[in-house]
């Protein structure tokens, strides 16, 4: 807005007052449109959130009368949950599963991304290649022959393969903390040479804590990207019900026991709790990520 | 490598001497190769290997328990001549691509572009518009297939009350499931106006006032301003989404599920392989439905590749030389 041309500075300074006062009028105007836009197209995103928590709290005859409002509040809903489907045992597997994943996966993502960005080595940027390319092949390609390793192993149904293949590095992971790594300045690695630090001493010490923001973005995605799978656990520990996700648990427990719908929408809502609060809580890390790769998890 | 390193006693001749010579630092191939290891046994046993495998299966026939058996071109035959739910989920395959990839890019450009507007309150309408898209993909489904029930959903009931008398049975009518799940896809679509938003905020206000100074509309600006600007980004999501779209499978399968899809209205290939794979074990025929879903997205990608130069614009080309 600032930018104006000298010529430009005469020109304003000739107007009147109230063609000055009309554009005034005209900006406001705009700022009245713009944000009457936005809060409509915001009530159209929040609707379907708000659904979901008014429809928990009302009680079994309400939740099938298109009602908008509870009468009366069924907050007790909230810990019949409980009863009415394993919800905790649920809760705890996939907490589990995404514990498991995330260490996995910061695990074994941080060195090969080091080595990636940090050091010159004959081979770099063809691993580098790679590495995007099988970010970009359909997981289906892959998928029965993924199916009949663990099925040799004897590994399904348990949490193994939603687990072990966390280990061997993500590709998406190595990418995200590739860019990141690459933007330390190299001096702080040739000074901590020169000064006989070992390289994996150099990675632990230096480079790993300088990164912590960008680490925390993979072990966000890969937290939520296992709390939200649904494949996965379709394809490995759908056969015992003690193993079941809350994805698997609230698709199929419907099917077999009839649960009503507003002990549904009450254990929808648990389920999207945790992912909305840690949202909220990192919602900075989270843009920067899916900016930086144009993906998410 | 034949660089010595600088001799203390020796006088400096030339000026770049004195630059620590980094080379003379030893390249620490095992730590490099220690480092690379998970990654390459992961490359090795759950992408090479199962490619492989997978590409000989889809000649074969194979339950799991027996040995493959070759059959030749013959799941292929099968695909195409005699598989009617192949054509069924690629047709509603291809329909769900070429309907929801252009509206999703669309409706991310306008999200992103009215977030740019307002001086106040950005971050707050950024965090709305962006949360439905961490919603877990199975409580968002159930939760629409719920709400947009006619019977006692109650978004029919809102629609009636804005004066629209009879609206759609949504996931209940094969006509109009596919379209509870584009609504379902552009409510969750944060992540792809994240990278828009980021797209638009990159474009040089500078280039805005040129055109205001020469006169130019809001719409002209944004088509000869912001629109080319954004190309980049378009394709990008257009590539990613062609890839997306045939491996789209948990909306759906969760979303049929719920309510009994006997017309197969939401049957997309993703679908298809696994009830193949995992109700039928037919590995098999699977793999070559794999391979086949794998050819089709390279040859989709390819062709957008190839398109490229006629509408991506990169900064560094036309616009600022």
């Amino acid at each position: 807005m600032s930018l104006y041309t000298a010529e430009q500075h005469a020109l304003i300074d000739a107007q009147s007052i109230k063609a000055r006062r009309a554009k005034k009028w005209n900006t406001f105007l705009h700022m009245v449109g713009n944000h009457s836009l936005l809060i409509a197209l915001s009530a159209i995103f929040i609707l379907p959130l708000y659904l979901v928590i008014v429809i928990s709290l009302m009680s079994k005859g309400q939740a099938e009368t298109r009602s908008l409002w509870p009468t009366p509040f069924v907050w007790h809903n909230y810990v019949e949950v409980f009863t009415a489907v394993p919800f905790l045992k649920w809760t705890l597997n996939t907490l589990f599963v995404s514990i498991m994943g995330t260490i996995g996966t910061v695990v074994s993502s941080v060195p090969p991304a080091y080595v990636l960005s940090r050091l010159q080595w004959k081979g770099r940027q063809t691993t580098f290649i790679i590495i995007l390319s099988t970010m970009m092949l359909p997981g289906q390609v892959t998928m029965i022959p993924v199916y009949i390793i663990f099925s040799r192993l004897h590994w399904i149904p348990s949490f193994l393969p939603l687990i072990v293949p966390s280990f061997f590095a993500s590709a998406f992971s190595i990418f995200l903390l590739r860019q990141f790594f690459t933007s330390i300045p190299d001096e702080i690695s040739d000074a901590a040479r020169i000064d006989g630090c070992s390289e994996f001493k150099l990675m632990m010490r230096i480079i790993v804590p300088l990164a912590k923001p960008a680490i925390s973005a993979i072990a966000l995605f890969a937290f939520l990207g296992s709390w939200n799978d649904f494949f996965g656990p379709l394809l490995y520990i759908v056969e015992n019900q003690d193993l079941w996700t809350l994805g698997i648990g609230l698709n199929a427990f419907q099917g077999e026991h009839h649960v009503d719908t507003n002990m549904m929408m009450t254990a929808s809502a648990l389920f999207m709790a945790p992912v909305i609060v840690i949202f909220f809580f990192s919602q900075k890390v989270f843009i920067e990520g899916v900016t930086l790769t144009g993906v998410k998890g | 490598m034949s660089q010595t390193r600088v001799n203390a006693s020796a006088p400096f001749k030339k000026k770049g001497a004195l630059a620590p010579p980094r080379k003379s630092l030893k390249v620490p191939r095992l730590f490099i190769f220690l480092c690379l290891s998970p990654w390459l046994f992961g490359i090795i046993f759950f992408t090479a290997y199962p490619m492989v495998t997978s590409f000989y299966q889809s000649f074969t026939k194979f339950n799991l328990i027996d040995s493959p058996e070759w059959v030749g071109l013959e799941n292929f035959n099968r695909m195409f001549f005699e598989d009617d739910d192949f054509w069924i989920s690629l047709k509603n395959t291809i329909w769900i691509s070429a309907v929801s990839i252009p509206l999703r890019i669309c409706f991310a450009i306008f999200t992103a572009w009215v977030l740019t507007k307002p001086k106040r309150g950005k971050n707050l309408y950024r965090t709305i518009f962006f949360l439905p898209s961490m919603v877990p993909a199975v409580a968002g489904t159930m939760v629409f297939t719920y709400i947009f029930n006619p019977a006692y959903g109650p978004i029919n009931k809102i629609l009636e009350k804005i004066g629209i008398d009879e609206p759609p049975f949504w996931f209940l009518d094969p006509k109009w499931s596919k379209w509870g799940l584009i609504l379902l896809g552009l409510w969750g679509i944060g992540d792809t106006m994240i990278i828009f938003l980021a797209g638009l905020l990159d474009v040089p206000k500078s280039l805005y006032e040129a055109a205001e100074l020469e006169g130019a509309t809001g719409w002209q600006s944004f088509r000869y301003i912001t629109l080319p600007l954004m190309t980049p980004v378009i394709f990008f999501s257009t590539v990613t989404g062609v890839i997306g779209s045939f491996q789209y499978f948990t909306q759906a399968f969760v979303a049929a599920g719920q309510v009994n899809d006997y017309s197969h209205s939401m049957y997309f290939y993703a679908t298809h392989i696994y009830h193949s794979a995992f109700k039928a074990y037919e590995m098999g025929y699977a793999s070559a439905l794999a391979w086949f879903l794998l050819v089709i997205t390279l040859l989709c990608t390819l062709v957008i590749l190839k398109t490229q130069k006629r509408w991506v614009h990169y900064p560094n080309g036309s616009l600022f030389k």
